[in-house]
């Protein structure tokens, strides 16, 4: 398998019109759903449908259903939370930085990564919510006029993360929205059922196509882009001075923002890359979304992987050079203590299976890829629970310390997020175009006017 | 039905079709046309000669009043409308309010800039456009390339304008039409089926936020703890056997800061030798004004001249002014405060002991402001 690396591959495999390309995107919403939709659907919607139960008996007996307790106060609740704020940040990854950076293969996933961003940013909010314990007083994180003449603690990080979070939910779904729009119009204009055109010619807003709003459209793409760029690396940077700006040993280190972006794209990228991997072969797009495609995504898994490795490495390096007894301890804990378990399942998903992504037949073979991405997500998850509990269950005063146990509900809560986020996944990619129809005909190889009248023209 | 013509429209096959048609559109008599791509096409901005967007400019100040808008509101919060000791930091450290100010930033640069780009720039929502629903559309929307030149030009003319689309190379050329009544519709607000859905939307609104406010707030666990064991006043304690909720005292208990007067109940003669242990400065006589005017004027008169207010319903005590009086000691005018005398009651309930002396400082003053002696008068 000789691949010519010097030349980028196109983003299209293959000869395609523009109507075939519209064809292909728009075909899973024109057509019904077979029995298989409705199985996976099924089995997602059970999956989310435990953690609803779970919910419920959080909500009404209170967080005491968890495993959380004396001295781990965050368990699985800010575990979650902070995995699911990172699967989000791939999305975000693709559609702005690849975007600036002019990277073309973007296209044919950008889509679909946003939308995942924001389920999984929907999913990730609900955790601190009940974390709070009660949940219907949520609104007391955001500052408002109230009759106790309170205002939040704008010097917390925890508000921070409010704020951090709620802007990337909402500059996320507007981002989404503008790449959705002359999609909607091409659905709208498509689309023979009568009610459909109505919802498609509501979200479309009217658009149509003129080049002066092309012109417009382009530009505020750029400036989203500009925008959500420092934003997305300032999500996970605040998520991570939730534990940074603290004072226990294995949180209070420097090292966490970058660490944690870093690792919020690793387990993002592969993600993404699990997905697609199925919606590629269930709607017929391998041409669109191509093994070139997956093969790029690969190599920013092995790039990242490899700076968690770093990071991985230069906290122990620290934990030593820094003379701090506690400190020390607290990572000599995390690798040989009570929870070595999780460690060495964290090292070994996170830094040594990513590694095999060097060898290009690894890197392009659809299995391997598949099972590497998902040892991947499970590392990235154990990365966040390796942080949160082991910290916790060794903190200062010896005799409080104690082994974390989670409960049956804080494990319907787990499975019940992943039913949330693949049912609205399965949901998605039966009602919007997973794949930006405009911006794919954008890059076919004829799509752009070629140079030759003007270099005639001078 | 009369309809009438928004443009004529022609169709390209071709991308570099496109940007040709767009370059002679540009340089022609034309002024009121436009392109149509299913996608945006490199170098057409360029070829139609349009202006940088100024959608920079509108991020800029949109970020700019973000980033003063929470700064200003967050330095108000914390250090004018309630101040809150962190940490010992100052109330307004900038780095910590950097995060939240970047948010806010960010979050008012990009949804304001996207509203104005939408509903000014481009004036959506417009499905009701005559380019809407047109064959045309559904090509442009598709895989061709369109250009229309509209009926409001001053230079339109159609046979012209269809000429030159045909030597621009254009496949296909319609004219379309629009129907301006329908674009001129007007909603009625005051029509019964509208009237009807905004009494139906009331009634839910007022429905759904009594129930949420007044019966669902309370149900448990969302009763914010009104619910919980406590002593009611007045009313039978069920923790202790004898039904009381507050415990009595053990004998012998002496409330804080509190000192017995040894000459209670004796002649004032007894406290003749008493040393007053408050300054006689403007402070003390103020304060003692105070208590003396509340406690003491009522029969005694603001004076002291015994000049009561109560109409003989109380008999009137002597003056102040008395020889016998300017005589006493403050020790003795202290007793009789604190003890009483005759028909007069104790004032210790009333009074604490320091308040006490202040009064009889400020009798004092009151006794030599109207027995003056001469070396008052010389300043």
């Amino acid at each position: 398998m000789a691949i010519d690396y010097t030349q980028e591959a196109p983003v299209v495999e293959g000869k395609y019109s523009f109507k075939e390309i519209s064809e292909i995107i728009s075909k899973p919403m024109e057509v019904f759903p077979d029995k298989k939709y409705f199985i996976a659907l099924g089995i997602s919607l059970a999956m989310f449908g435990i953690g609803i139960f779970c919910w419920i008996l959080t909500f009404v007996y209170g967080v005491g259903k968890w495993g959380s307790n004396v001295p781990v106060g965050w368990g699985f609740d800010i575990t979650n939370f902070v995995f699911w704020i990172g699967i989000g940040h791939a999305g975000t990854l693709i559609s702005a930085i690849l975007f600036l950076f002019r990277q073309r293969w973007r296209t044919g996933i950008a889509r679909f990564a946003e939308a995942m961003t924001i389920f999984a940013v929907i999913n990730a909010a609900v955790f601190p919510l009940f974390h709070v314990g009660r949940p219907w007083l949520g609104y007391w994180l955001f500052p408002y006029p109230n009759n106790y003449e309170l205002w939040v603690n704008f010097t917390s990080p925890l508000i921070w993360d409010v704020f951090a979070v709620s802007t990337y939910f909402i500059v996320s779904l507007v981002f989404w929205y503008i790449g959705l729009i002359p999609d909607f119009a091409s659905l709208r204009d498509r689309t023979k059922n009568k009610i459909k055109k109505v919802i498609y010619s509501i979200f479309s807003l009217g658009w149509r196509f003129s080049h002066r709003h092309w012109h417009n459209y382009e530009m505020i793409y750029l400036i989203l882009a500009g925008f959500a760029t420092p934003l997305v690396l300032s999500v996970h940077t605040i998520v991570s001075f939730d534990f940074a700006v603290s004072v226990i040993p294995g949180w209070h280190t420097t090292i966490f923002p970058p660490y944690f972006v870093a690792g919020a794209v690793f387990s993002g990228f592969a993600m993404v890359q699990n997905v697609l991997i199925f919606i590629r072969k269930i709607f017929n797009m391998e041409h669109i979304i191509t093994i070139d495609t997956l093969e790029k995504m690969n190599k920013i898994i092995i790039v990242t992987g490899s700076m968690v490795g770093y990071a991985y490495g230069m906290e122990f390096f620290i934990a030593w050079y820094s003379g701090n007894p506690p400190e020390l301890f607290a990572f000599l804990n995390r690798a040989f203590g009570d929870y070595s378990w999780a460690y060495w399942i964290m090292v070994s998903c996170n830094v040594i299976f990513p590694q095999l992504f060097w060898i290009k037949k690894i890197r392009r073979h659809i299995v391997f890829m598949f099972i590497i991405g998902v040892l991947v997500n499970v590392g990235m998850w154990f990365e966040r629970f390796v942080i949160v509990v082991t910290s916790l269950s060794r903190d200062f005063l010896p005799s409080s310390w104690d082994y974390f146990t989670p409960t049956l509900v804080d494990l319907g809560i787990l499975l019940g997020s992943f039913g949330l986020f693949f049912t609205l996944i399965i949901l998605f990619t039966k009602t919007l175009p997973v794949v930006s129809i405009a911006e794919v005909k954008a890059v076919l190889d004829y799509a752009q006017p070629s140079h030759h009248e003007e270099v005639k023209n001078g | 039905m009369d309809k009438k013509l928004y443009c004529i429209s022609a169709i390209f096959d071709k991308v570099d079709d496109i940007t040709r048609a767009a370059k002679e559109l540009t340089e022609s008599e034309f002024k009121f046309f436009d392109i149509h791509t299913p996608y945006p096409v490199h170098g057409l901005s360029n070829k139609m000669k349009l202006k940088p967007s100024t959608l920079g400019y509108i991020a800029l100040v949109l970020g700019l009043s973000g980033a003063a808008l929470a700064l200003l509101f967050m330095y108000y919060t914390k250090t004018l409308n309630y101040p809150q000791n962190i940490g010992g930091k100052p109330t307004f450290a900038l780095p910590a309010f950097i995060p939240i100010a970047f948010e806010v930033t960010v979050l008012l640069a990009s949804v304001g800039t996207v509203l104005a780009m939408l509903f000014i720039y481009f004036k959506f929502p417009n499905n009701s456009h005559p380019l809407q629903d047109t064959d045309f559309m559904k090509q442009v929307s598709l895989d061709k390339y369109g250009a229309i030149i509209e009926a409001k030009d001053p230079k339109f003319d159609e046979s012209k304008v269809k000429e030159f689309f045909e030597k621009l190379g254009a496949t296909k050329i319609t004219p379309i039409y629009y129907d301006p009544e329908e674009l001129g519709f007007k909603a009625k607000i005051f029509a019964p089926k509208f009237m009807l859905l905004l009494s139906i939307v009331a009634i839910l609104t007022v429905g759904i936020s009594y129930f949420l406010l007044n019966k669902w707030k309370q149900i448990p666990p969302r009763n914010w703890m009104w619910e919980q064991p406590r002593v009611n006043v007045q009313s039978k304690s069920t923790f202790f056997d004898d039904g009381f909720g507050m415990r009595t005292p053990v004998a012998g208990t002496v409330a804080r800061g509190h000192q017995p007067y040894l000459f209670m109940g004796m002649n004032d003669s007894a406290a003749l030798n008493l040393v007053n242990p408050v300054l006689l400065n403007e402070y003390n006589l103020r304060k003692g004004k105070e208590h003396y005017n509340t406690f003491c004027s009522p029969c005694h008169g603001y004076f002291g001249e015994g000049d009561s207010r109560l109409n003989n319903q109380f008999p009137n005590p002597p003056s102040l002014h008395s020889d016998k009086l300017r005589k006493w000691t403050d020790g003795q005018l202290y007793h009789v405060i604190t003890n009483g005398q005759n028909i007069m009651p104790s004032y210790a309930p009333q009074l604490e002991p320091i308040e006490r002396w202040q009064i009889v400082n400020y009798i004092r003053a009151l006794q030599r402001a109207l027995n003056a002696r001469e070396e008052d008068f010389n300043e």
